[in-house]
């Protein structure tokens, strides 16, 4: 059992001629997902690696393919058209990989992509993966293992680091899903601990939160109400000074909104587990496991 | 991005947005020059990437060209929050009978640029937020329409009971509007936006920040950065590709990816060291950009440690060895450093790294203990 992904995802690989779209398709080929079709225009004919065939269209790939899913790895100036272009061609599940989308594109992304009943994911995030089945995007296979642990995160590396941590101590996870860091994405934390609440193969949650915004109170109130499994929080950038981009659009404190100590207040007022290290997850998870 | 307040102006200007006269001045002389020309009052103003300029005694009501001139004389070259002022717009003082704030901010809850309009201007307004809530509207915008002329009316009548200048704003909250879209902004604001004792609305501050991401299509905006403003590693480092910000502490770190960059500075708080810098060097694996890394990671002379925590995904470590192995043989370090890396190549990286004298950990929190451990060493030496 899982969330969003499983053996049924059959995928396209938007920007799949691309240096990234290239390197990753094998990869997730190499993985064991089920990769049906990639999109690049005027490539329309052509294969990829011999076995994928290439479309020009997302239209052309859903219509050929019956594919449910769809990966982008564009350059972020076409990333907005990619996104609507998914939706438009029936796609429901949208895994928009590339970093340096401008915001106001996601303005009209977001609401175009609810309109037409799809679940976005990202933009600029390191995508998903439910460990032995599908993996949709470029977190590496081999950091994960399958278990009963779901993990969300605004993260790309840092979730790498604590999912590795997990699968090194024998913890294994029944999806992770990388939200990313920009200021309007698709799918936020309350989205995917509502489907890890209703996943039952989902024991516990792993969620890694980063300064900025109130994306993690608004989780933490959630997690309060309506949900029974056990949350373990982590929230990066506790020593960041205020006022600077790091590097996520959307990690930054302003004003008095967005710091590290209130989303922990939050977590704890919560009754959830607080990671003061990424290493602490462990044995916090393992606590609400037995 | 931060645009300067002349910057901003001259965008809002051209948009239409009523503005009082105004240029930029580099000397003394050039601010009495242009009070001179304007033969009224004006206002000096200091130009720098910080709020509170007034506070700090950044902004002065000038009489005379003289006074223009004594007032710039001040101003240029003082420092404002660490930055020092190197430019101030002159522009012709404005007679103020109320100030209202009008602003658009991308906001992540609405997922819509929103509009923030109070008649309780001129100061902070995250005060009034906090203190008077009621006193703003807030109103956010379908980017997909556009404002439309309802929208920016229903705002100008919660600003002005008065028709005519309710009219006047509503035309003034589309051409900010027009102006935040066609700039690609993630804020922009006018505050105060005056009554004059004529009853005519002029914006007599400005304000627009720039969405980064939107600097490739839009080189007319990119080309109005002020490099002079920023610290010069900053300035090296987006130049090489790099995100970098530099803070006080003395335990520099390459790192990839922002949110284990910001996890790493966290954890070298935590075993009692201060980070000297946020670096990410992002996804790719370029051994050049390890090189440029720390080339400017040396050049701070607070640095007394250097911490690589490198977790491989789509970067190879072997490429990060090979980078550390070319910019320490350029470069011969002064200060230990401190390898922890693990994930695509690591056995191949490690190899790398031995052959060469360097030793490396796969341990996150034993590599951060150590580097802060050596840091303190040597900041006692």
């Amino acid at each position: 059992m899982s969330i969003f992904i499983d053996n049924g995802t059959k995928l396209i690989v938007q920007g799949i001629t691309g240096r990234d779209g290239s390197f990753h398709a094998k990869q997730m080929m190499e993985y064991g997902t089920q990769v049906v079709a990639g999109v690049t225009p005027g490539k329309g004919g052509q294969q990829f690696e011999g076995t994928v065939p290439i479309f020009d269209t997302v239209y052309d790939a859903v219509q050929a393919t019956g594919a449910n899913t769809s990966v982008i790895y564009v350059p972020p100036m076409f990333a907005a058209d990619a996104m609507m272009e998914a939706a438009a061609a029936g796609v429901k599940l949208i895994v928009c990989i590339t970093e340096g989308v401008p915001v106001l594109d996601m303005t009209r992304v977001y609401p175009y992509v609810k309109e037409h009943g799809a679940r976005l994911i990202g933009p600029n995030c390191p995508g998903l993966i439910t460990p032995g089945q599908s993996k949709v995007g470029i977190i590496p296979g081999r950091i994960c293992t399958p278990g009963n642990v779901g993990v969300v995160s605004r993260s790309g590396t840092l979730t790498y680091e604590i999912v590795n941590q997990l699968t090194m101590a024998g913890i294994g996870q029944s999806s992770c899903v990388g939200i990313g860091g920009d200021p309007i994405n698709g799918t936020n934390f309350i989205d995917c601990l509502a489907a890890f609440e209703a996943d039952p193969h989902t024991k516990a949650v792993a969620m890694m939160g980063e300064i900025g915004g109130t994306d993690e109170q608004e989780a933490a109130a959630f997690v309060k109400q309506h949900m029974k499994k056990p949350v373990v929080g982590f929230i990066a950038g506790q020593t960041a000074p205020p006022g600077r981009r790091m590097g996520h659009a959307g990690a930054i404190i302003s004003g008095s909104a967005g710091t590290a100590a209130e989303k922990i207040e939050a977590f704890e007022a919560a009754g959830m587990g607080v990671a003061k290290r990424p290493v602490d997850f462990v044995d916090l998870i393992r606590a609400r496991l037995s | 991005m931060d645009l300067h307040e002349y910057q901003a102006k001259e965008l809002l200007r051209a948009a239409g947005v009523p503005i009082p006269p105004g240029e930029v001045a580099t000397t003394p002389e050039q601010a009495e020059a242009i009070a001179q020309r304007y033969g009224t009052a004006v206002m000096v103003k200091a130009q720098v990437h910080a709020g509170g300029r007034g506070k700090a005694g950044g902004v002065k009501f000038c009489k005379t060209p003289a006074d223009a001139r004594e007032k710039a004389t001040a101003i240029l070259g003082m420092t404002i929050k660490d930055l020092v002022v190197e430019k101030v717009l002159v522009t012709v003082a404005a007679d103020i009978a109320s100030e209202a704030y009008v602003g658009i901010i991308v906001d992540r809850a609405t997922k819509k640029p929103v509009f923030m309009v109070s008649a309780a201007g001129g100061i902070d307004i995250e005060e009034v937020a906090a203190s008077t809530p009621e006193k703003i509207l807030y109103y956010p915008v379908d980017t997909r329409y556009g404002l439309q002329a309802f929208e920016a009316m229903r705002m100008g009548f919660f600003l002005y009971k008065d028709a005519k200048l309710a009219r006047q704003a509503a035309k003034i909250m589309q051409q900010l509007y027009t102006a935040f879209m066609n700039a690609g902004c993630s804020l922009a604001e006018i505050n105060p936006l005056v009554v004059t004792p004529t009853n005519e609305l002029i914006a007599v501050d400005g304000k627009m920040v720039i969405d980064d991401n939107e600097l490739d299509r839009r080189t007319n905006i990119s080309d109005l950065r002020d490099t002079s403003s920023e610290a010069p590693s900053e300035v090296d480092a987006r130049n090489a590709n790099l995100t970098f910000i530099k803070l006080d502490g003395n335990v520099g770190c390459v790192v990839n990816g922002a949110g284990l960059a910001m996890a790493t500075m966290d954890l070298v708080k935590y075993y009692g060291g201060d980070p000297a810098n946020f670096l990410d060097i992002g996804g790719s694996s370029n051994p050049e950009k390890v090189v440029n890394a720390l080339r400017i990671i040396t050049s701070d002379p607070n640095v007394k440690c250097i911490l690589f925590n490198i977790f491989g995904g789509i970067t190879r470590t072997d490429d990060v060895a090979n980078g550390i192995v070319t910019a320490t043989k350029q470069n011969p370090l002064k200060v230990p450093i401190v390898i922890r890396l693990t994930g695509t190549n690591e056995e191949l990286a490690l190899k790398i790294l031995q052959d060469n004298g360097f030793s490396a950990s796969s341990d996150m929190d034993a590599a951060v203990q150590r580097a802060v451990e050596l840091a303190t060493k040597g900041a006692a030496a």
